[in-house]
């Protein structure tokens, strides 16, 4: 086979500002070598800080103007290292295309869907705006968007998460790209929707004999579809692979940690491994602590609706029906998994609980028994009291906490309006035991949330809730966004969490490898609808309906040693 | 506890060291601190106190240029033959003299006037100077604290309609629309015919014209912050309605009002200008930049430029320096920006 994009020590620096009048330089890449065959697929796996994107964006200079970059790359052995803005401007979007992770932002709000897709033929292929339409119609056809007609005229508001994707996709497609670099393209989106958008990738792949340049966190996602493996760490490549060598007998221990991170559907541990305990090589713990089920049950739910108002017409309005009675009973120390596809009505559901409502407003009916109180009926003071013992952590880490507040400012916060602590100085003497029994320490306390990662705020928000000494956490996709590795982390010290504090959790989540980690029961939703109820290792075991039988099969399974049927 | 230590100074102390290694904004800080004890001194008569004596000849250059030279007096030529008498017929000849004895009894002063001053004089001799620091006081005065009160009404009334929207916003929506639908300058005739003359009158006028603009900037922010997570988070830890609009989102919408306060000084010294012009401004008694740029139109035409410099250059060096002091100001408190050079 032979090798269409060859790297070959790439070495990448940011300029950072001088300091002393000399130029500081981080090096984000530090001598990175590997090969793309053609028709072939190669998956660069990293954590976040990896150098995988910048890797891969170095390819067609689509980084940040502070970047240096060394070394060779070669395209059909052409060095890009070396070319003009111009002949870059030519190789891009025609024989190198990239689809980006979030397809919310990388398309553009203001032009409808056949602009963007039209934009690289007409500039690239020198078609006519008709030839370009007709053109743009096929490859949305091709992208498996319904009625690719009307689609055309569509902004990308107006689409889905997975359809935008699809879009970004075919603008990707739209000249018969050689090589297709994608960076993420389904971290964003639900499992459900990343299985699709993976099996039209291996599908185009195939058809349009091109090659593929796989970027993800996540080895489990790219096992499934290629060729080659790259993993790489702190900026150097840790091991390079076929896939089946991989999975099958990974050398290095970060690539195996790596692989061991990810909560599966088939084994069920205690603990999940993390990184460091792979590389200090400590072994996973088995032993699967029983819960007590005769717990006290903290929280009673019967038949929970809510519901929006939606514009209709001039003045009208009509009411949208998001969650559709739901009724659960969640015990002490017990976590009740919700899994669903997005707007299936689980996070409204857990707002409910919290009594934090959409700005639009819109109704809301049913009983929420917690200790005896029904919430829904409480005012002022009381529910204010009640707030305090049932809390919350939202999805996205890096938009949960006040950038304006320090981490001191976050966490007493709450004892303050609380009344917590008698003093400051002891109430920052709580926050630091806290942050402590989140794995941080007390200089987080002066610093503010964006000098954290995500995993880290992450810790931060679920150390702020633990001030109030709560009883229920709802977890609104608290580890949806995270790397796996660091997902693995949080969910070791949920569960941690739990067993001291005798926590009872509602895990929200689109995954059910996760859920299955940490749940005891699972909810599954659908429209609105509880559509089945049951232990987790029941409903693991043997789903009863389609729809959960259609979230199990999206789990990313890794290597499955054949090639997937196309 | 090192942590507590570093935290106690809080959010201002550390604002305040980030500015402090803002070299630019350091800079335009004196500048706008030195204009601002300029008028203090001009508002305690410290000084510029006498700017209304006509202390130079008329339109009197400035010292750098030069006096004028001599005019030429005239083209009509000068009688050489000897005087005419008149005595016979003028009937107050013969006191003449005895007029000129009681003249004597009076000691006349001739007032030198000065040929040049510092930075030229106007049409009556008053030193441009002295005018322009005593018309800072003014304009320096009404373009602050209108812009201050006009930012102060559009931030909160644009918090409250942004998050709590509903029929609150729809309200404030109404005003809102009722203000900007009646042309600025009737707006301005209308307020100005209910409030008496002054500058207390003139910072009203200004403040309830010009806050419709920074409502809906900071209503369209407070959208967009309200239903962000931190803002949940904050509910959901029980903090009240008026602790997540002022505590949590002011301050992360606070660089837009900072900029809409820097933008309004400029332009509503420059509106007294329009103001002054259409007799609702400063009286007559008073002095502005506002008021100095108009008497400069006509001046102007005469080729006396230097009142109209003088203007221009005071207004220049404090409005930039304003306007980088507060994009100064809107770095330093935003923590993310800290270490970025």
């Amino acid at each position: 086979m032979t090798t269409l994009l060859s790297i070959q020590d790439l070495k990448v620096a940011f300029r950072m500002g001088k300091a002393d009048g000399v130029m500081q330089r981080q090096l984000a890449v530090k001598g990175v070598s590997f090969d793309v065959p053609e028709n072939g697929t190669v998956a660069l796996v990293g954590e976040s800080g990896s150098g995988k994107s910048v890797t891969a964006m170095s390819i067609l200079n689509l980084v940040p103007s502070n970047a240096e970059r060394q070394g060779r790359i070669l395209f059909q052995g052409r060095d890009l290292l070396q070319a003009s803005t111009r002949e870059l401007q030519a190789i891009r979007g025609k024989d190198i295309a990239c689809v980006f992770q979030d397809p919310m932002s990388s398309l553009n709000p203001v032009f409808d869907v056949a602009t963007q897709i039209c934009e690289p033929l007409m500039k690239h292929m020198g078609m006519s705006r008709r030839q370009a339409l007709v053109r743009a119609e096929e490859l949305l056809n091709e992208v498996g968007i319904p009625e690719p007609r009307r689609r055309l005229k569509a902004y990308p508001h107006e689409m889905s998460g997975g359809q935008q994707q699809r879009v970004m996709i075919a603008v990707a497609l739209a000249c018969s790209p050689k090589l297709l670099i994608a960076d993420e393209p389904t971290t964003a989106l639900d499992v459900t929707i990343q299985r699709q958008v993976m099996e039209l990738l291996a599908r185009l792949k195939q058809s349009h004999q091109m090659s593929l340049l796989f970027i993800s966190h996540d080895l489990g996602v790219v096992g499934e579809i290629s060729d080659h493996v790259v993993v790489m760490r702190h900026g150097k490549v840790r091991e390079k692979a076929p896939v089946a060598d991989i999975f099958g007998s990974p050398q290095d221990a970060y690539t195996k940690a790596l692989l061991a991170c990810r909560p599966s559907l088939t084994e069920n541990p205690a603990r999940l491994m993390v990184i460091d305990d792979h590389i200090a090589g400590r072994a996973a713990s088995t032993d699967v602590r029983a819960k007590d089920p005769d717990a006290p049950v903290v929280l009673e739910v019967t038949n929970l609706k809510k519901s929006f108002w939606l514009r209709d017409g001039l003045f009208g309005r009509r009411e949208f029906p998001a969650v559709k009675g739901v009724s659960f009973k969640l015990k002490r120390g017990h976590t009740l998994g919700v899994v669903g596809e997005s707007g299936s009505g689980k996070t409204t559901m857990g707002l409910a609980l919290l009594r934090l409502h959409e700005a639009t407003g819109g109704t809301m009916s049913g009983e929420v028994r917690f200790d005896g109180h029904d919430l829904l009926a409480m005012s002022g003071a009381d529910w204010l009291q009640m707030r305090r013992r049932i809390q919350v952590v939202f999805q996205n880490p890096y938009a949960s906490l006040n950038p304006r507040f320090t981490i001191a400012q976050t966490l007493r916060e709450p004892m303050e309006i609380h009344g917590i602590g008698v003093n400051t100085a002891e109430r920052e003497a709580h926050a630091i035991e806290l942050l402590k029994k989140v794995g941080l320490d007390e200089t987080a306390m002066a610093k503010y949330p964006h000098e954290f990662s995500g995993g880290q705020r992450q810790r931060i928000a679920i150390a702020r809730c633990l001030t109030l000494r709560p009883e229920v956490l709802v977890l609104d996709e608290a580890v949806s966004a995270l790397d796996v590795s660091v997902q693995a982390q949080v969910l070791n010290l949920l569960k941690d969490l739990q067993d001291e504090f005798g926590l009872s959790y509602i895990f929200i989540s689109h995954d059910l490898a996760v859920v299955r980690f940490i749940s005891d029961e699972v909810l599954v939703m659908q429209n609105g609808d509880v559509v089945e109820q049951a232990a987790t290792s029941e409903l693991i075991a043997a789903p009863r309906q389609d729809y959960t039988r259609r979230l199990l099969s999206a789990v990313p399974r890794g290597y499955v040693g054949v090639p997937r049927a196309i | 506890m090192n942590a507590a230590l570093h935290s106690s100074g809080g959010v201002w102390a550390a604002s305040w060291r980030r500015l402090k290694t803002d070299r630019v904004g350091v800079v335009a800080m004196a500048v706008v601190g030195a204009f601002l004890v300029l008028v203090l001194l001009a508002a305690t008569h410290l000084v510029a106190s006498s700017w209304q004596r006509e202390v130079g000849v008329p339109n009197a250059p400035p010292t750098f240029v030069g006096p004028r030279p001599a005019e030429d007096t005239g083209a009509i030529a000068v009688p050489k033959g000897p005087n005419v008498d008149l005595s016979d017929i003028d009937p107050l000849a013969p006191r003449y003299a005895e007029w000129a004895e009681r003249a004597k009894a009076f000691k006349t002063d001739e007032v030198t006037k000065a040929e040049t001053l510092p930075l030229g004089g106007d049409r009556l001799g008053r030193d441009v100077l002295a005018k322009v620091i005593k018309g800072a006081e003014v304009s320096i005065v009404v373009g602050l604290a209108a812009a201050v009160v006009a930012t102060f009404i559009g931030t909160l009334l644009g918090a409250l309609s942004g998050f709590f929207g509903g029929r609150v916003g729809d309200l404030l929506e109404w005003v809102y629309n009722v203000f900007t639908a009646i042309p600025t300058i009737l707006l301005i005739f209308a307020f100005a015919a209910v409030l008496p003359r002054g500058i207390g009158a003139v910072v009203c006028i200004l403040a309830l014209t010009g806050w419709t603009g920074i409502y809906r900037l900071v209503r369209a922010e407070f959208i967009k912050h309200r239903s962000r997570e931190y803002v949940r988070s904050a509910e959901a830890i029980g903090a009240s309605q008026a602790s997540r609009m002022f505590k949590h989102i002011l301050p992360n919408v606070s660089h837009v009002a900072l900029v809409q306060l820097s933008l309004h000084v400029v332009s509503f010294i420059k509106t007294e200008v329009i103001l002054s012009y259409l007799g609702l401004g400063v009286g007559v008694d008073q002095v502005s930049w506002g008021t100095m740029l108009a008497e400069a139109q006509n001046e102007l035409i005469l080729g006396y430029w230097w009142q109209l410099g003088a203007v221009a250059v005071f207004m220049a060096v404090f409005v930039t320096a304003f306007a980088l002091f507060t994009d100064a100001l809107r770095d330093a408190l935003d923590p993310k920006l800290r270490g970025l050079e």
